[in-house]
């Protein structure tokens, strides 16, 4: 239980934020915010904890945008379910493309470029496909009410996004504990090794691809609701690939709080560059790239590993032996 | 439909695309051969590229074709630089930092060259852009013909660099063995950043030879290098051959399903060739077994 204490009270002091703040764009930030969290903490799943570096997690995105959309607008179903059956196409995606790419022993550089493939496929089939309403995409018909699952108020949207995120944070630390999260580290570590102990490598990917898949298809279906559009370069654009594997890889690869931390600071940094200068277009990106280069140069463990790296140097410091206690007193 | 006449000019003009692609993919396989990582950033470094003999016509008024033996030592020089002191370092020898810096410099590349020169797509007008070659039984397109023969001169260039250069023995050996060659005194960084430099070098040439006849925004490198991606698998990372015959093929390919299949679903049927070669075959048809 003492694991999720920090994770009660994250989302608990997020939950108020609304409560003081009701300036709509600090809100409609938080929201954008939150949903790339959860879009990375799925990614954080496969590529933090079992050590499978993907691509094109714009797939599953994209799917559980799609999915939910569709539904509704061609078939009718109320989005709670549209919403649900998105979150299942993900997942069953995520089945598919993990049996597929470990059954056939794909790591590293190759597993990159086959998930990469596979939402270029997607992205390709959605901007030609006329059930996807091709290369003009599929609007949402506006139809306010928690029944149509469109609220009038952004804090409705951003307590629902922090429920799918504070629940995909405590899967994340109950992964964490369990002898299934012992087994993607080993895996990670050394996956040769994990398999002469007895770990089913391949499964225990496609398993952990299954989780990944699914919570980030729940961002895509978020993203379909929140902005009632959806197209093939949104859904399925590279722009999300990037954005799901930066937030955990700024914030802390393979751990809970990376992805929420990550998309916080990618996501200030991104609008802070924008009040500088005007929305000029590429600027963020620019950032974003130069980042992630830094973060992996200096902190390769993220902002998260980067304060203990903070912690380590000054306990060195005031440890005996080191520089002498006074001088560390004045620094 | 499936007369020759048309036919056999589509397999013809896919052959000489191919060899376009088969430029681009050299770059990509040649660093994959020795650094065991795909460069990301390759297609950023295309775009760039095609900027850089782009603005070399407009501005100084050089042919693409000269310009050639200016942008292509500046490109070396970029990889050389990018991969010594940014890839190298900040990765820490970690194949998957490796991937993720690539990436951040093709994301960085590429948006700087919107942010400098905005989306427009630009093309230059150069007087033999529509020039033909008639070969009597069918008409090829000047800048082609010219693009297809360099490739070989290229392809032999490297071979040649690669077998009779103390460099070409350096890179060999680092490509196999990279600790037996540090232990007989060989400078694995300096060779990696070498390797990059060639790599970058290849996509350079592959600039200056498309512009005559192709556009420039800042992410059409994308598009190609996803075609060298497959080419690359096909044909077996790190086998220059392979890189060659894999480009012909997926050129004539291309073509072929353009001709039955329409312009955008064309595009698929590469990218399902790639799943399929990835997962049945990783290794490529000409690659070692992994």
């Amino acid at each position: 239980m003492k694991g999720f204490i920090p994770i009660i009270v994250v989302i608990a002091v997020l939950a108020a934020v609304p409560l003081i703040v009701q300036s709509n764009a600090t809100l409609n930030f938080l929201v954008v915010a939150l949903m790339i969290a959860l879009a990375g903490q799925g990614w954080n799943i496969l590529g933090g904890y079992a050590g499978q570096y993907s691509f094109g997690h714009a797939a599953f995105f994209g799917t559980g945008a799609y999915v939910t959309a569709i539904l509704q607008m061609h078939y009718g179903v109320n989005a709670w379910f549209g919403f649900g059956a998105g979150i299942l196409c993900g997942a069953a995606l995520g089945g598919v493309i993990g049996a597929l790419t470990f059954r056939s022993g794909l790591r590293g550089s190759y597993f990159a470029l086959v998930t990469l493939a596979f939402a270029e496929v997607l992205r390709i089939i959605a901007s030609v496909a006329p059930i996807t309403g091709a290369g003009v995409g599929t609007l949402i018909k506006l139809d306010l009410g928690a029944r149509a699952f469109q609220f009038q108020s952004r804090a409705a949207f951003y307590w629902v996004i922090l429920a799918l995120l504070g629940l995909s944070l405590v899967i994340a630390r109950l992964i964490e504990q369990s002898r299934f999260g012992a087994w993607l580290i080993a895996v990670r570590e050394n996956e040769d090794a994990a398999k002469t102990l007895g770990v089913d490598a391949s499964s225990v990917k496609t398993a952990a691809m299954v989780i990944s898949g699914s919570m980030t298809a729940a961002a895509g279906c978020f993203y379909a609701q929140y902005f009632l559009f959806v197209d093939s370069g949104i859904a399925y654009g590279t722009w999300i690939s990037i954005e799901a594997l930066l937030t955990p890889i700024i914030g802390g690869v393979g751990t809970v709080f990376g992805p929420l931390l990550g998309a916080l600071a990618v996501r200030l940094l991104g609008e802070g560059a924008k009040l500088v200068t005007g929305d000029v277009p590429g600027l963020d990106l620019i950032l974003y790239g130069g980042v992630l280069v830094l973060v992996i140069w200096f902190t390769p463990r993220g902002l998260i590993g980067g304060c203990g790296q903070i912690r380590q140097w000054l306990m060195r410091r005031n440890a005996p032996g080191g520089p002498s206690v006074i001088e560390a007193g004045h620094g | 439909m499936l007369s020759p006449v048309i036919l056999i000019p589509a397999i013809l003009n896919g052959l000489l695309m191919g060899a376009v692609y088969a430029l681009v993919a050299l770059g990509l396989t040649l660093i994959y051969g020795v650094l065991h990582i795909i460069n990301f950033a390759h297609g950023a470094l295309l775009s760039a590229a095609l900027f850089a003999a782009f603005f070399a016509f407009r501005l100084f008024g050089l042919d693409p074709y000269a310009a050639v033996f200016l942008i292509a030592p500046l490109f070396y020089a970029l990889g050389y630089a990018l991969q010594r002191f940014v890839i190298g370092p900040a990765s820490h020898g970690d194949d998957r930092n490796m991937l993720l810096v690539t990436l951040g410099i093709a994301v960085v590349i590429e948006n700087m060259l919107l942010f400098a020169f905005r989306a427009d797509t630009r093309t230059i007008d150069v007087p033999y852009a529509f020039e033909t070659i008639n070969f009597g039984f069918t008409f090829l397109a000047v800048p082609r013909v010219v693009g297809f023969a360099a490739v070989f001169a290229v392809a032999l260039a490297l071979w040649l660099i690669m077998t009779f250069t103390d460099t070409g023995r350096a890179i060999r050996a680092v490509a196999k063995e990279r600790f037996g060659a540090q232990l007989v005194g060989i400078d694995v960084a300096h060779v990696y950043a070498v390797t990059f430099g060639l790599g970058s070098a290849c996509v350079a040439i592959a600039a200056c030879l498309l512009i005559p006849t192709y556009y420039v925004n800042p992410t059409v490198g994308n598009a190609f290098v996803l075609i060298a991606f497959t080419i690359v698998v096909l044909g077996g990372m790190g086998s220059v051959p392979g890189a060659v015959i894999g480009a012909l093929l997926i050129g004539v390919v291309e073509s072929l399903s353009g001709l039955f299949l329409g312009e955008s679903l064309g595009q698929i049927g590469i990218f399902i060739i790639f799943i399929v070669v990835l997962l049945v075959r990783p290794s490529g048809l000409f690659g070692a077994r992994a």
